[in-house]
Parts: C-alpha cells; structure tokens; sequence
C-alpha cells in the first residue's frame, strides 16, 4: 500500500507541474538549451518556457553579463523566425552583439520608452501577443502585483519573458518562475597567453518554483553553452566577497 | 442620377466683404481700384458706385470726377480667390462637391441634396437668404450643366430654376456673352451682329468652327450638356470615407466607442470590397460649439480587421474633448494599400515578422507612444561603431548585408564613449590600471589593438584604437585611445561592456 500511495503523490505532483506551466521530462531532449547541469535545476530537468524569468542587473557589467546569456537563451527560443521584443527605458543595448550569440539582430524590435509605467504597459500588451518568441523587458523594481499581472499574460500566451530589474535595493517576492543573477567570470587563460577567450559567466539561480537554486559556472563557445568543467579558485573567491556583500 | 449644378454669382464679392468688416463703407461709393499701366483702373464697385455709372474698367481719376466722395481701396491679387474658397467651404453644407468659380463665382453639383432643402425652388431661396444675410449680394441659378446655370445666374431673366432639359430654351435669348466666351470671339460675334445665343447656336457646326475656333462650340456644348465639364473640388473626394451623423450630439465615451464602431464596419465593409487595406485613417468630429477636432492612427501593414482598428482608436478616445457635445463623425481612410485577402486559417499565420499579430502588437504600441519609440535595426556598411547599425524603415525590410561577426562587439554600448583615466606600464599598450567612476581596475588580459579609422567624407577628427580588456573580477570592457600615442594628444576613452 505505501509503495501506491507514492506513486500517487508523484502523479499528482507531475500534474501540478504540468498545470504551472512546466514540462514533461520528454521535452528535455528536443527542447534542451544545453545548460548542462544547470537544466536539472527546474522541475523535471526542463527550461521552464512560457513563463516569465526574473534577472538581477547592478549595474552595467552585470547587465552586459546578462545580454549575453539572455542573448544564447533567446537564440534558442527565436529559432529561426521568431521575434522577440526588448522593452526600456535608457536601453545601452548594442544590437550587433547579439549575433555572436546566434540571434538575428533584425529580429529583434526594440521599443525604448519614456518611463517605467510604459514599460509595464508595453511589457504586458507584449507577453499577451503569441506571435512573438519571447519579451525583455528592463525595469527598476517590479512588485507582487505587477508580477502576476505580467504571469497572468503569459499563461494564455505561452511567451517567455525575461525581466532584468536593475534596483537590488527593493527585491520582494513575485510570481516569477526562477531569479538569476548573472556575473562574468575571468576567461580561461589560454597557453599562457593573456588573451581574452570566450565569454564564461557565474550563474547564480536565486529562486526557482519547485526547484533547486544554485550557483552554476557556465561559459560560451562558438557552438552554444559548454558547462565550465574545473573550477578557478579566482571564481570562488569571488563568489565568497558577493555573498558577504 | 439626374446632375444638377447651381452657380451662384457674387455680385460685388470684394465690396461686399468689405462692408461686413468695415461698416464704415455701408453707404458710400467703393471702388477697388489696381494700377495698371500706371495709372489706376477700377477692378470691383459697390451697389452705390455702380448707380453713379461707374464700371469695371473705368479709371479711378475720371471715377474721382464723377463721384466726389469716393472711397478707393487697393486691389490685392489672390483676395477673391481666398474669399471665394472660404465662402465654398461654408456651402460644404448643401453639397459635399464645391468647387471655385474664379472669378467671382461658385459651382455646388447639387444632384441628391435638393430634396433635403424639400425642392430646388426651397433649397435656393435658402442658399440666397443665408448668404444674404450674411451681407453677400448674390444671385443664384440651377440647372443641367454648369454652362448653363452659369449663363442663367448672370443673365437670366425668368426664374432661376432651369427645369431638366430646358437650357435650350432658356439659352436662346440669352446675349452672347452668357457662354463665357473670350472677348475677341466675342467682339467677333457682336460684329456680325449675333447679339443672342439663339441667333447662332443653330448654325452648322463646321461653319461656326470655321469663323470662330473651336472655343465657342466647345462653349457651346457645354452648355447644353453635349460635353461635360470637368470642375476642380473645392475639397477632393475621398474614396474611403464613412460619416456618422447623430440623432443627439454625444458626449460618453461608451457612445462615442459605438459610434467609431459603427464608421468601422462601414469602411472596412468598402476596404474589403475593393481588396484594400488601411494604412491611415483621420476621425474628425464635428462638435455643437463649430469646431472640428481630429485623431488619427496609423498601421504598420495594410489591413481592414474592425477589433484591430478599433483598438487603435480606444487607445485615442481619451483625447476626444466632445465639448457640449459631438454631432457628426466624419472617417477617412487617408492612405490605403492593397490588402492580400485573408484567408480563414486552420492554424495561425505565418511566423516571424509576417505575422498579423505582431504587427497588431506593434500598431497598438505605435498608436499609445508614437511610432518613433519603436526601432529595428539593420547592418550598415561602416565600421565606426554608432554608424555600423541604421534604422530600418519598415517591419518588411531585409538586411541588406550580412551581420558582420569578423571583431566581437560589446553588449552594452555607451551612447557617447566616457572618459577614463589610466596607467600604462608601455606607451602604445592597453592600459595596465583604468579608473572608471571612481573604481579602479586592474587588466589581467586584453585584445587589441582593432583601430578603426574615422570617415573623414563624413566628419573629422582621430582614429580609435579599441581593446578589448579583462579585469581581475572577469569584466569585460571595450577601451579605446583615441588618436596616436604621441605623448599629447591622446586620450582613453570606455565604449562598452562585454558579456
């Protein structure tokens, strides 16, 4: 009897997952980022699409950091047609970038806006468009309210949104599916030669519904995200000054 | 559907204007006078001069001598024309078709409207007693064609209600110069003694081509409706136009949605007819107080979808001021495309920038913060970073170039490189130490040196020599010296940010 009654609990459990948005573990193999490791995070192994990600941006490496990885993510998402929108205020974006990251950038339409109240409009009006692959937005702060307003969107629509909140200041709790924050890591030397290699970023996964935070090392390649295998003491370090600060 | 055209000839257009404005002149001889030849010739006179016998044409001294106390103003050219276009706008009223009659003239096409006044007989007597009230000496004539009532407004003498068919008739006693005729066909006509139309309109044609060109038949047959005449409108007809007047002038939003709804499904109706599509449509609104408003909106594809249009126009009813009220809504489809047919899809459109969708998305954006908030960008055949992207003009528009992937290019990118300051250990290297508001940075690695040279066809000024830099915590940056290392005129500069 115990051995059914835990097969029922997981069923159930499967269902709930599957009512939240996430996927079944089948998914994983065609729709898999390659994130390695860091894909295990979420329910069932799977990259939560369809729902809105949360990304925290200090400041401007920060944020360039979070291009980039946004940039590979959104190359999957977009595939070959799709379009994505990038919402802002004072956007520093530079579009050319975003190819080395396998995006198209004439694919991307940007709409830079006067302030945060328009962003929040365009944001919302955006995620409810199922014609797009996927909406970034960039704000200050966002709260509980807005946040649900934005997931309530979403869950019709079934477009991934990416917010990136600049003020760290005044985080509280939204409905969003998972929170990064994204900084760069020191390249790995290559033969010595102080050159600088390819990008390689310290994913820090903040909150993730129904699924397990943690800090992941990943870097780029000219073929997509490879999981950075040997850690650099440097790394860890600085990991250690971030959490004391 | 039976034409009807109405003249209406000012009398004394310029004096009359005058008198409105100026009461001063209400009952003394006026004259407008141009200098002509060096000397001044009267162009326009009022009722009172023209009983003293003075005519067009006449000069003012020997005018002076006749009338002592004569009031002379200054002809300005142009004046006439501008009357008669604002007065042709106020007759918009009787017919939507107005056109200018220079040079002292209206012609409304009344076919449709008179019935409206209940009869021509009413709908004149109605367009004289309005005009006259307003201090406007006019006479006024309907009739088949233009030529005609033109000729019965000037010198008619029974009725001014020509009945279909009878400008032949009416035509007859007319004199010769009721056909609007040049002066010297008309000198012409007067010396062989054909004082009346009736004593040549039936002569052979080739004969009357023969002595007096073809002007006088073409005149002619204007006037008797063998021709048409074409006008020149006072305002063109809009091919797309849907108008709304209401019972009770409305002043509620929710009326206001409904009565925008309602034009919509007009015009689109028309659109989807004739397979077009809206690119730009104007909603003017008449208000009770006379003024009239107008919103617009704009699409990024042609298209006829009424929920689309209309939530273009929700997002602008906040800026709808009814006042006391609005009595008419006009809309017009001021630019339109040929719309493919869509067709009712199992499965949504098409991906990517051809889909409905996003370009729904991006109208409705479009129409709450303005067009110019919305950008894509294309490759651009520069290497200088702020010129190597270019706006592009439309959703449709392809690169024309590949993305260019040679040099790696930063994520973040300043609008306008920031100073820094730096320590060298080598003069001609990257810099070894940066500070950049306030913090300073150690460089572990760096790329470089890519110069880029400035365009100098299109500004002056030195080169740039960038470096990608690494500092100890992993940024990545993009430095650049702009100009040689010289010991002088030199100067680093930060650009952007890397991932």
């Amino acid at each position: 009897m115990p051995e059914t009654r835990k097969d029922t609990i997981a069923r159930l459990q499967q269902n709930i997952l599957l009512w939240q948005g996430f996927k079944p573990p089948q998914a994983a193999q065609e729709q898999s980022f390659g994130l390695g490791v860091l894909e295990a995070a979420f329910p069932n192994g799977v990259f939560p699409t369809g729902a809105i990600h949360e990304f925290l941006v200090p400041g401007p490496e920060s944020a360039a950091a979070s291009g980039g990885f946004i940039g590979g993510l959104l190359a999957k998402l977009m595939g070959q047609q799709g379009i994505c929108l990038w919402i802002g205020v004072s956007r520093k974006l530079f579009a050319p970038a975003l190819k080395r990251f396998g995006v198209e950038p004439d694919r991307i339409i940007f709409v830079d806006l006067q302030n945060e109240k328009q962003v929040l409009w365009a944001t919302e009006e955006a995620l409810k468009c199922g014609g797009l692959a996927a909406v970034v937005a960039e704000l200050r702060e966002l709260s509980f309210a807005q946040s649900r307003r934005l997931q309530l969107a979403v869950e019709t629509s079934r477009v991934t949104g990416f917010i990136l909140r600049s003020d760290l200041q005044k985080v509280s709790s939204t409905t969003c599916v998972a929170r990064w924050q994204i900084a760069s890591m020191p390249s790995q030397a290559q033969m010595d030669i102080p050159v600088v290699g390819f990008p390689r970023w310290q994913v820090e996964l903040l909150k993730v519904r129904n699924g397990n935070p943690g800090v992941f090392h990943i870097g780029w390649s000219a073929d997509g995200f490879v999981p950075v295998l040997q850690d650099i003491t440097g790394a860890s370090e600085h990991l250690s000054t971030l959490k004391a600060g | 559907m039976l034409r009807r055209f109405v003249s209406i000839w000012f009398r004394h257009l310029s004096t009359d204007w005058l008198t409105i404005h100026r009461p001063f002149f209400k009952d003394k001889p006026l004259v407008f006078a141009e200098a002509d030849h060096g000397r001044m010739i009267i162009r326009a006179t009022n009722t009172l001069a023209e009983a003293e016998g003075l005519v067009h044409g006449m000069a003012v001294a020997d005018a002076r001598a006749v009338v002592p106390g004569l009031q002379v103003i200054d002809e300005k050219p142009g004046r006439n024309e501008r009357l008669l276009k604002a007065i042709g706008e106020w007759c918009i009223r009787y017919s939507p078709i107005v056109a200018v009659d220079l040079p002292e003239g209206l012609i409304l096409d009344a076919g449709g409207c008179t019935h409206l006044w209940g009869g021509e007989k009413k709908y004149l007597k109605e367009i004289i007693t309005r005009l006259n009230a307003k201090g406007y000496d006019v006479r006024v004539s309907i009739a088949d064609t233009i030529g005609a009532a033109w000729a019965n407004a000037r010198y008619g003498k029974q009725t001014p209600v020509i009945e279909p068919g009878a400008q032949y008739q009416m035509l007859k006693v007319l004199p010769s110069a009721a056909l609007r005729l040049e002066t010297d066909v008309l000198e012409r006509l007067h010396k062989l003694g054909l004082y009346t139309i009736g004593s040549f309109m039936d002569m052979p044609r080739t004969v009357l081509r023969r002595r007096f060109g073809y002007g006088l038949l073409q005149r002619l047959d204007q006037a008797l409706g063998r021709e048409e005449e074409v006008m020149e409108l006072l305002r063109p007809l809009e091919t797309y136009e849907a108008r709304l007047p209401c019972l009770e002038p409305v002043r509620t939003c929710t009326a206001i949605e409904i009565g925008i709804k309602t034009l919509l499904e007009t015009l689109c109706a028309d659109l989807k007819r004739d397979g077009q599509g809206l690119r730009a449509a104007v909603l003017k609104y008449y208000r009770l107080d006379g003024r009239v408003l107008q919103i617009d909106i704009g699409t990024n594809r042609p298209t006829y979808h009424i929920s689309h249009l209309f939530k273009l126009f929700e997002l602008k009813i906040a800026q709808v001021e009814p006042g006391l009220g609005i009595e008419l809504f006009i809309l017009t489809a001021t630019k339109t495309e040929e719309a493919p047919l869509i067709q009712e899809a199992l499965w949504a459109g098409k991906p990517g920038l051809e889909d409905d969708a996003v370009a729904e998305l991006l109208d409705r954006l479009a129409g709450k913060v303005g067009p110019r908030a919305i950008h894509r960008y294309l490759p651009d055949e520069h290497f200088w970073p702020e010129r190597s992207i270019k706006l592009a003009a439309s959703l449709k528009e392809k690169p024309g170039i590949m993305w260019p992937t040679a040099r790696p290019r930063p994520t973040q990118l300043l609008a306008r490189p920031e100073r820094i300051d730096t320590i060298a250990v080598i003069p001609d290297y990257p810099p070894k130490v940066f500070v950049y508001k306030g913090e300073r940075h150690r460089i572990k690695c760096a790329d470089g040196p890519e110069r880029i040279e400035r365009e100098w066809w299109l500004d002056e000024g030195e080169h740039r020599d960038y470096y990608i830099v690494e500092d100890e915590k992993g940024n990545r940056y993009w430095l650049f010296r702009s100009g040689h290392y010289d010991g002088q005129a030199y100067q680093w500069f930060i650009h952007g940010f890397f991932a």
